[in-house]
């Protein structure tokens, strides 16, 4: 609470990131508005983009075709790399097996799969899907055989004494005990997938938010464009993000907090 | 102070008591670093069943890895373990570890961890036994709480709960309070002597501190170290409740200390 007798000018703290923004979009407006011949559209060139956008349908139908490939993309990396990982990190034999592949297949970015992805699925959809299951798979599956070791061996043995087999164990202790692990990486690779699905549309299919930057600079240089699909990357990727968060800190995770405090 | 001798009748050891479970010459080496360690070494004991038996010695003396050789978490490298005439091949329900409140799983409410080993009971008989445990535990109301919500006392009353809840013949206590502070340790002594009065279950309790053991045990099995050996079992012939300024109390307490080779002053 602010003091009443307080002589300072004094902002609500929820104010002060947007009252900072405002002073950027001013900033960017004014060096626009200086140097008039630059392609660079200023913060109301970019409105009007987006205005535009949204006029011809176009914004929504890029939003939702970009969406559908990361959630496909994402989902099915899911429910590869989880099960697939639970196996693995549990049978310590499988983890030696697949361990080297794992390290040489990781420092590939998933954009190197591109070529490889046009030539399996052809331009479309399903290249995209493919480059974005690419890119979360790994992670996932690391994330969670790197989980699982972390799992203290009192939760398996208190398992075991209660008569769980191997499937039962990882439903009822070895999953549960991961989740907040893997909460953390689902957050982080779906970050990652939002990253490829933008560099996966500007080469291997023609709608979306990566294609529209790609194509709006190609049909005439139509920066204004360029910079709104910019934005909306960056404002959908940061409510995707705001969407795992609050999963995290949802009821049925609470625990997983809690020992932090 | 004069204890009434009809009272001083050991509570177990009778006759008719019925062997529970045996350890025959069992042996256990662990390979370190290359080096083989023998843990325990001829380990002879027999255990009725309903009986209280402590298993008392420092750290390093190998008790808890004969209680995990009990429970068959561990094989023994030689030697057998019978539990009513049957060898031990692995954990089983019919006999619960309780850790200490380490083993309670944080992601399940103080109801689903108690109903843990429930699985196959029909919901409603599930939940009556679930019930029924909270309340011999003194839980109600938390029902629904996580443990992070709760203290180390209650978290550990979680576990007592969750082990008799599939209603084990055996239980296996390690150190069971040893996180807890004292003054909760002594009240946790004394629930879990009701409980086990009350459900007559056969109870290994492992333990390093002399007068918890004395407390508790019908024997107290004194243990030492390399490699961990009986070097004792001193039967404790006091009735419950146990006065723990009885002369018998302390004669029984001081001969433990000198067995183990601590002068009882400071």
């Amino acid at each position: 609470m602010e003091r009443k007798d307080s002589k300072h000018l004094t902002v609500p703290v929820w104010l002060r990131p947007v009252l900072f923004l405002l002073v950027l979009l001013a900033a960017w407006q004014i060096a626009v508005l200086r140097h008039p011949h630059q392609l660079l559209p200023g913060p109301v060139k970019t409105a009007d983009g987006i205005a535009d956008l949204l006029q011809h349908g176009l914004l929504f139908k890029y939003v939702v075709a970009s969406l559908f490939r990361v959630t496909w993309g994402f989902f099915l990396a899911v429910i590869v790399a989880v099960p697939l990982g639970l196996v693995i990190g549990w049978y310590r034999r499988a983890e030696m097996a697949f361990n080297p592949i794992l390290q040489i297949l990781r420092p590939i970015s998933p954009l190197a799969w591109i070529p490889i992805a046009i030539l399996w699925f052809g331009v479309g959809d399903l290249a995209a899907v493919f480059l974005i299951f690419v890119g979360c798979f790994l992670p996932l599956l690391l994330t969670v055989i790197n989980a699982l070791r972390s799992v203290p061996e009192v939760y398996i043995n208190a398992g075991r004494n209660f008569g769980l087999g191997p499937i039962q164990l990882m439903r009822r202790i070895l999953y549960p005990a991961i989740v907040p692990r893997l909460m953390t990486g689902l957050r982080i690779t779906l970050g990652v997938a939002w990253l490829v699905v933008v560099a996966a549309e500007m080469i291997a299919v023609n709608s979306g938010l990566g294609f529209l930057i790609v194509d709006a600079r190609n049909a005439g240089n139509r920066y204004d464009l360029v910079v709104a699909g910019m934005v909306m990357i960056g404002v959908v990727g940061l409510l995707l993000d705001t969407g795992v968060r609050s999963l995290e800190k949802s009821g049925a995770l609470r625990w997983a907090y809690a020992e932090e405090r | 102070m004069s204890t009434k001798t009809a009272m001083e009748t050991p509570t177990t050891m009778t006759a008719s008591a019925r062997t529970k479970l045996r350890t025959d010459s069992v042996g256990m080496i662990f390979d370190r670093d290359g080096k083989s360690l023998s843990v325990l070494e001829n380990i002879n004991l027999e255990v009725s069943e309903g009986e209280f038996l402590c298993l008392l010695g420092p750290s390093g003396c190998g008790k808890s890895t004969l209680l995990s050789a009990i429970a068959g978490f561990l094989t023994p490298t030689s030697g057998e373990i019978t539990i009513d005439g049957e060898a031990v091949r692995g954990p089983d329900p019919r006999r619960i570890f309780v850790f200490q409140e380490r083993g309670v799983f944080p992601w399940l409410t103080v109801e689903g961890n108690i109903g843990f080993g429930l699985g196959k009971l029909p919901r409603k008989e599930r939940a009556q036994r679930v019930s029924h445990y909270i309340q011999m535990v003194g839980l109600e109301g938390f029902e629904k709480s996580y443990p992070h919500e709760l203290s180390g006392g209650m978290k550990q009353r979680v576990e007592v709960a969750r082990a008799l809840a599939v209603n084990p013949d055996v239980l296996f206590l390690d150190e069971p309070f040893g996180a807890l502070d004292s003054i909760t340790r002594l009240i946790m002594r004394g629930e879990l002597l009701r409980i086990w009065q009350a459900e007559r279950k056969t109870i290994l309790f492992v333990t390093h501190d002399i007068d918890e053991a004395v407390q508790l045990a019908d024997r107290v099995v004194v243990m030492s170290a390399r490699p961990g050996h009986i070097q004792q079992i001193v039967p404790i012939d006091i009735a419950h409740p146990r006065d723990i300024s009885s002369p018998r109390y302390l004669q029984l307490r001081d001969g433990i200390l000198n067995q183990i080779g601590l002068a009882h002053k400071l």
